[in-house]
């Protein structure tokens, strides 16, 4: 699928024609019905997403094609399914946790962080812990504080984590399936406002690499580093610049942990600048991390300071009259890039 | 006083005028569910909200029995907690619609209402997540010296939560007077709580030596007898109790759940023949303590109040800029 230019790894455009396109959700089922076909000792755990198909309906018929025993509902025990799905895991199974939204994540820090993401290492490689969980993240749906967190920073500083954090049904379904063959503990962020996002995703099986970020459009003035929904953001922002003379180069990490930093640190060699978008919060986000990477590997090269834009750094308020401010959007990526470029 | 049902609600001999305050309390939090869905449906009222419509007796019931000062924490389908615990119409539409004039100022919505003047400690997003304050809040009763009680309400979903049991066991340690409120509404989203619930309900509580009962939920009088009972037998120092109250909500699961293909209409029609208002309604003619004229006119009344505090949020101004950063930190 993807072509190399510029030695740096270039996967279609998001809207390739005469291509077969699903939703962003049919793309995670497709991938999890798919492993669980090729793999039995794959199951998924979670509220609601046996016979209701979950409540953001991303499993539907998933249930019906694979039974009780491997589509499991559970009660509303997040440290507890987490806790099974470590087990599990450790015990030669392959489990799918499923956390409906990445507030919840919260509930299970222990297993995830302490169980889950030290057992292979604590155990001198002897254990492996070889399960998935998949949550969701994301603001802008007016549900406040407590359902609208992007948490993907929080995981991603753990060492035994990994975290994908898909924008495309392409990139969903490659990563969901390499997470389930994967031998470690993979954490996989979707964001709901994509889920009836389409895209081109071959019939043909494929997987992706954890850990290989993804050029969604070149360019030569500017790298523009977006995660989950900020790649669209970030490629409308582009479209504008491109009509205000800057070239844009899209940069999507897929991974936030493993970091594909020499793909990151290339393009801002060419491009000499870069600015990193982040639906998370700023301080301590996924931004900073990206951010001193490109600043350590390509400051020779940049003529502007890396600039990151990310989540406000407040709970996320209901009212839409205040919580449209707290989320990076549009104007605020073009008006940082012109800026960098002295384009004001 | 283990799984005894040791509480007679006969025994609790309340004036019509008391009862037909429950009666009101009950149909305020009706009409108001009724218009937040219309607020809903008419695409005026952002996000979701999780209607307390079929569930009314319980948070009457309990709150009937409470003072002002005593604390409660709430859950998502926390309307009829607040209106019970005493909060005003206007300012729960204006949060429920964004506005400045809202309870959390437009920044907690229809999940997040807290109003401390009313001793409610907040409405929680999280599952169980109100089991640890609720808790906490007995606590700090204890060491305040006061005889306050706190009422943690929370769904049979949140029976999967391993907070509810830590909390329950340290109540009961240390005696404090929190009152676990558990709505037995059957579902958890789309699932029955015999799938997700083994064992038994009040056996939970029991296992730590909570007191605890089953009750109808649905029978005003026989909730706000027992809630009396233990309330009083909190403030004197004997510790904790945990009501599981039978229930059921009328609506879905939240406002757009409309087709809830989980359940039957069966189930449903069963359910509807004990509505918590008909119910008090009925007994209350047939105790001769009541005319059908007086339900209307109350209902009337409630009704032309809720209409007026729609009016008063659709008006009121939003949050302006500078409200996004303020409380972040106290
Ligand atoms: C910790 C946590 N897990 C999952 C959810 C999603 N969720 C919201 S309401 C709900 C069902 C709650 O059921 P119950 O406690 O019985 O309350 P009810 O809705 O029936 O009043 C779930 C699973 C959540 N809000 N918090
Ligand atoms: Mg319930």
């Amino acid at each position: 699928m993807s072509t190399l230019e510029n030695g740096i790894r270039h996967s279609p455009a998001i809207h390739a024609p005469g291509e077969r396109q699903i939703t962003f959700s049919q793309a995670i089922h497709e991938a999890v019905s798919e492993e669980m076909a090729r793999d039995e000792r794959v199951f998924a755990i979670g509220e609601d997403i046996a016979v209701a198909g979950s409540v953001f309906k991303v499993f539907v018929g998933l249930f019906e094609k694979f039974g009780p025993e491997r589509v499991i509902d559970s009660p509303i025990s997040e440290a507890g399914i987490a806790g099974i799905g470590v087990g599990a895991a450790i015990t030669g199974m392959r489990p799918i946790v499923d956390i409906m939204f990445c507030d919840f994540a919260t509930l299970v820090m222990d297993q995830l962080i302490n169980q889950a993401a030290k057992t292979h290492y604590m155990s001198g490689g002897k254990l492996t812990v070889p399960m998935v969980m998949r949550t969701t993240l994301g603001a802008g749906s007016r549900t406040a504080a407590q359902h609208s967190q992007s948490l993907h920073a929080l995981f991603s500083h753990i060492p035994g984590l990994k975290v994908a954090i898909p924008a495309t049904p392409y990139d969903a379904k490659g990563l969901m399936k390499s997470a389930i063959r994967d031998d470690n503990p993979v954490v996989i962020f979707e964001d709901r406002a994509l889920f009836s996002q389409s895209g081109p995703v071959p019939e043909e099986e494929y997987t992706l690499p954890l850990g290989q970020a993804d050029v969604k459009r070149t360019g030569d003035d500017i790298t523009i580093v977006a995660t989950s929904s900020m790649v669209y953001a970030a490629l409308e922002a582009a479209d504008r610049l491109a009509a205000a003379g800057i070239s844009a180069e899209l940069i999507d990490p897929r991974t936030t942990s493993p970091l594909d930093t020499e793909t990151l640190i290339q393009s801002a060699r060419k491009t000499s600048r870069a600015l990193v978008v982040d639906e998370g919060y700023r301080r301590y986000g996924v931004t900073g991390e990206i951010a001193s990477v490109i600043a350590d590997g390509a400051f020779y090269y940049l003529d502007a300071p890396v600039r990151r834009i990310g989540a406000m750094d407040v709970p996320v308020p209901f009212s839409p009259a205040m919580e449209d401010l707290t989320i990076p959007n549009v104007d605020n990526v073009v008006e940082t890039a012109k800026a960098m470029c002295g384009r004001e | 006083m283990n799984e005894t049902n040791d509480t007679n609600p006969g025994a609790i001999e309340l004036d019509a005028e008391h009862w037909l305050h429950a009666y009101e309390q009950m149909i305020r939090i009706r009409t108001f569910e009724e218009a937040a869905n219309e607020l809903y449906t008419s695409a005026r009222m952002p996000g979701i909200a999780h209607l307390y419509i079929g569930e009314e007796a319980i948070a009457v019931g309990i709150c009937e029995a409470l003072r002002q000062d005593d604390y409660i924490t709430s859950t998502h389908r926390g309307h009829g907690h607040c209106l019970a615990k005493g909060a005003e119409l206007d300012r729960m539409f204006a949060e429920l619609l964004g506005k400045e004039a809202g309870y959390c100022r437009g920044k907690g919505g229809s999940m997040h209402i807290a109003d401390q003047e009313t001793g409610n400690l907040g409405a929680n997003g999280i599952v169980g997540g109100s089991a640890g304050i609720a808790t906490g809040a007995g606590m700090s009763i204890k060491l305040r010296g006061t005889d306050q009680v706190s009422v943690c309400f929370f769904g049979d979903g949140a029976l999967g939560q391993g907070l509810l049991y830590e909390s329950m066991n340290m109540a009961q340690l240390w005696k404090l007077p929190v009152i676990y409120v558990c709505e037995n509404n059957q579902y958890g989203e789309y699932t029955h709580n015999s799938k997700m619930a083994a064992g038994s309900m009040v056996g939970r509580a029991t296992a730590f030596g909570v007191h605890a009962q089953a009750i109808d939920g649905q029978d005003i009088r026989t909730v706000h007898a027992t809630a009396r009972l233990v309330i009083e037998r909190a403030r004197k120092g004997g510790g904790p109790a945990f009501l599981v109250c039978d229930t059921y909500r009328f609506h879905g699961h939240h406002v757009g759940d409309i087709d809830r293909p989980y359940r039957t209409r069966d189930e449903e029609a069963e359910w509807a023949k004990r509505d918590p208002v008909n119910l008090l309604e009925a007994w209350l003619v047939e105790s001769k303590q009541a005319e059908t004229e007086v339900f209307e006119r109350i209902q009337q009344d409630v009704k032309a109040a809720v209409d007026d505090a729609v009016a008063f949020a659709l008006e009121a101004s939003f949050p302006s800029e500078s409200e996004v950063e303020r409380h972040v930190y106290a």
